[in-house]
């Protein structure tokens, strides 16, 4: 599905990549103090957030678009190998890992917890790998098993930390539900290697990474070590969910993982483009979280940043002009109304035919009884055929006269229709009275190139299965007032 | 670090849970063991079903519509919470189905996008209405299973009263013995081949949605004492350590019930130790047992699989020799 174009990536990353590297040097010196945020009103903090003036949006807002990118180009991996919880697993195996980074020398370091939280993260991993080779228990439970259990003795060490005298300024728990405002200079500088890093070995494992992804049995015959490439995923995985942690939560993570990531896979079928597209999805709900948040006391950002994820995911899943609901709706809307249309126009020209296709209008009373529907139903279709210029309405719209191009439509379709029929009980030897339902579908579906496929199969026969006339070429330009009409008058191309 | 890890002593945290402070200690135990045994048992057929994530992610969207239901009874009342639970719940059911249905995310990630989206709905509702909702955000991960035994008494006879969650919970897991019980047949036979189901008259989508609102029932009413992560690992582990030791059902059930005990009372003591959330002690005394069962285990072990490869290695069966000749 994905086709693999190396120079626009590595193209695309190059921008992403000197975007984060001139963020990484605006990045000012001086730490700033968090949790100062006090009795101020809504519109006093939105302008203190647009300004920048304050160090700690600065490296909030920076951390939540540094987080985006790196979570929306790994999540994207995630969400197209069908490894969706498994991000969400890894994200609270995390736990433990960060208690344990936080204790090694008790102060928020955030080298030590990073270090702590992948190792903790690729160990649950593992594990469930071990659970799922092992034992007879299915993927779901290894993942869900992993992911109780590390998180449980990542509570455990949690409140243990809260106890201890310095435990209740760590700020571990705001690791729980993310505190984009607790990023400092440090935190920022380490997702930006992060996020480099994991661009880089992106950007140059792309085609590997890319043929792993979809057919793990090619990449084994090319010569890629698929299982290496496994690992190298889940290692920039861990670190993608690592530098978010302090910002999204543990808990909310792997939404920042799959939600964009999804989003982006709605909106577009090459691989490239949902890397990129995932990346901007992440940075704006990051961006958009870490505002909302800023707006209130103590709002945690985490379920910001994911409901805006959330936001984007629901417009793609509606709008997206390929996938989106809303569009699929309204093609299959617009088909059905064509086929509705058509169908009128041939009931107008089977009316036409039974009396021998003299030049006057078609009655609605004459096509309620062929098509044995009821006169507003007629009356309602006319209307439409009359909108879209396939017709024009006399006596009170009550009589109707095709224009050139309904009358050409008109006949398009039965001969749509009879040149099937023919090649059904020719070319597939079904019987007469068994291909008319079939033709009554496929009418409306056939190209122009099939059919005239089909004239050239068919010897530009003239008469269908059951006898009738098949219109040809001339009959659809002659209008719809054809004066004389002989067998040898019909026909395609060849006799005319 | 010794003051991190506070040194093991038996009289005070082994003898004396159960000396002194006794009522609260029992209530506790009580209530996690209600919580594991009723989890347990749904979790065993969610585990069957491949379900054990959708289990995840109903503990997890439940939280709006508690929120919600808070919000709009101001009321901390056992109905309205039931309630919005099971609206709360079969929303995801419904959102995961269309998500997955209407679009080409695939399963994994539509739960993943669904249950993440409620769940921040309820963490932000929480937030924002602390004050009026009377809940805060570490409970709703980690719960107040220590604050249980000052729940409102209910008296049931002159000298007895039991707090309301215990018994709550204790209903529920109660009702959840009865309807492993009463609808085993169904249970097992739509679990493992729905047509087979079909056929029998047994209604498979019925029992399908029947399983979730029993399961958002279950959920909510473990909330409160367990949170929402903690839910699911009451779902997985208890039964994954009884699906270690036996592939006869109402084994695997029996071991649920006895692994939900030895759990919450091992949990107590290690809770009591470490000075730890009392739920998460419960849950990686659970995790212990799971890691006992799957390297001990009998069946399928890590250590008899170890002893069979090492016997095949050391002397391969006369027969296979033969047949190489």
């Amino acid at each position: 599905m994905f086709k693999h174009h190396p120079s626009s990536t590595i193209h695309y990353l190059r921008y992403l990549l000197i975007a984060v590297v001139v963020f990484w040097f605006t990045i000012d010196g001086h730490a700033a103090k968090i949790g100062e945020i006090s009795e101020t009103t809504i519109t006093e903090q939105a302008i203190r957030f647009f300004s920048f003036q304050d160090p700690a949006v600065r490296y909030a807002l920076l951390g939540s678009i540094l987080l985006g990118i790196s979570c929306g180009v790994m999540g994207s991996f995630i969400v197209v190998r069908k490894l969706a919880l498994v991000g969400d697993a890894l994200s609270h195996a995390v736990l433990p890992g960060v208690a344990l980074g936080f204790l090694w020398n008790t102060t928020k370091d955030p080298v030590a917890i990073f270090v702590g939280a992948t190792l903790a993260g690729l160990l649950g991993t593992a594990i469930v790998g071990a659970i799922k080779h092992t034992t007879k228990l299915k993927e779901d439970a290894a993942l869900g098993l992993v992911l109780a259990a590390f998180f449980s003795v990542g509570i455990c060490l949690v409140t243990m930390i809260q106890r201890l005298p310095t435990g209740n300024k760590s700020g571990v728990d705001k690791f729980l539900f993310g505190q984009a405002a607790a990023l400092g200079p440090n935190d920022v500088k380490l997702m930006a290697i992060v996020t480099v890093l994991t661009l880089v070995v992106v950007g140059l494992f792309y085609k590997q990474f890319l043929v792993t992804s979809f057919d793990a049995g090619f990449a084994r015959v090319t010569g890629i070590p698929v299982q290496v490439m496994h690992y190298v995923l889940m290692l920039m995985l861990a670190f993608a969910v690592v530098i978010a942690l302090q910002a999204v939560g543990v808990v909310l993570v792997s939404a920042m993982l799959i939600t964009p990531a999804a989003a982006a896979y709605l909106l577009t079928d090459r691989l490239h483009r949902m890397l990129i597209l995932a990346a901007v999805f992440g940075m704006v709900s990051g961006a958009a979280g870490a505002f909302l948040s800023f707006l209130g006391p103590s709002l945690p950002t985490g379920p910001f940043m994911v409901l805006g994820a959330s936001a984007v995911f629901g417009a793609a899943f509606l709008f997206g002009p390929q996938h989106g609901v809303i569009m699929r709706w309204w093609r299959r809307r617009s088909r059905s109304l064509r086929i509705q249309r058509e169908n009128t126009l041939k009931s107008v020209y089977h009316v036409l035919e039974a009396r021998d296709f003299k030049p006057e209008g078609v009655t609605a009373t004459e096509l309620a009884e062929r098509r044995r529907e009821t006169m507003e139903d007629i009356l309602g279709q006319l209307r439409e055929l009359k909108r879209h210029d396939l017709a024009t309405l006399q006596d009170d719209d009550h009589t109707v006269f095709l224009t050139p191009e309904g009358w050409q439509r008109a006949c398009a379709i039965v001969r749509n229709h009879r040149l099937w029929e023919l090649y059904l009980t020719n070319a597939a030897q079904m019987s007469a009275d068994h291909v008319h339902e079939d033709a009554e579908k496929i009418e409306h579906v056939l190209g122009e190139d099939v059919v005239r496929q089909l004239e050239k199969r068919l010897n530009y026969a003239t008469h269908d299965p059951h006898g009738k006339l098949i219109p040809g070429q001339a009959d659809i330009q002659r209008g719809s007032n054809p004066p004389e009409r002989t067998a040898d008058a019909t026909g395609y191309g060849k006799r005319t | 670090m010794s003051e991190f890890i506070p040194p093991f002593d038996w009289q005070q945290h082994v003898i004396a849970p159960w000396t002194e402070g006794f009522g609260a200690n029992i209530l506790i135990a009580l209530m996690g063991f209600f919580v594991a045994t009723a989890c347990g048992l749904v979790g065993n057929y969610l585990m069957m079903r491949r379900m054990a994530l959708v289990g995840d992610a109903i503990s997890h969207s439940v939280l709006p519509g508690i929120a919600i239901a808070f919000l709009l009874s101001k009321s901390r009342g056992t109905l309205a919470m039931f309630l919005g639970a099971l609206v709360a719940g079969v929303v995801t059911t419904i959102l995961i189905e269309v998500i997955h249905k209407k679009s080409r995310v695939k399963q994994d990630a539509a739960i993943g996008i669904a249950f993440t989206s409620l769940f921040a709905v309820g963490v932000i509702i929480i937030s924002m209405f602390a004050s009026q909702v009377d809940l805060d955000q570490e409970c709703v991960l980690y719960g107040e299973i220590a604050f249980v035994p000052f729940g409102d008494p209910v008296k049931l006879s002159e000298t007895f009263s039991v707090p309301l969650p215990v018994l709550r919970m204790g209903i529920v897991a109660v009702i959840t013995l009865a309807f492993v019980v009463l609808f085993y047949k169904q249970l097992l036979v739509s679990s493992f081949d729905a047509g087979l189901a079909t056929s029998l008259g047994i209604n498979a989508t019925f029992v399908h949605y029947a399983l979730m609102c029993w399961l958002s029932i279950v959920v909510v009413s473990a909330f409160e004492s367990v949170g929402a992560v903690l839910v699911v690992a009451m779902l997985i582990l208890p039964g994954a350590t009884a699906f270690m030791l036996s592939h006869r059902l109402p084994v695997i059930h029996a071991l649920t019930v006895l692994v939900a005990a030895l759990s919450s009372l091992l949990g107590v003591h290690l809770a009591t130790w470490l000075n730890c959330s009392m739920a998460g002690a419960m849950v990686v005394m659970a995790s212990f047992l799971f890691a006992l069962a799957w390297v001990f285990s009998p069946l399928e072990g890590l250590l008899v699989r170890w002893i069979r490869q090492r016997r095949t290695h050391l002397e391969p069966p006369e027969g296979i020799v033969d047949g190489v000749k």
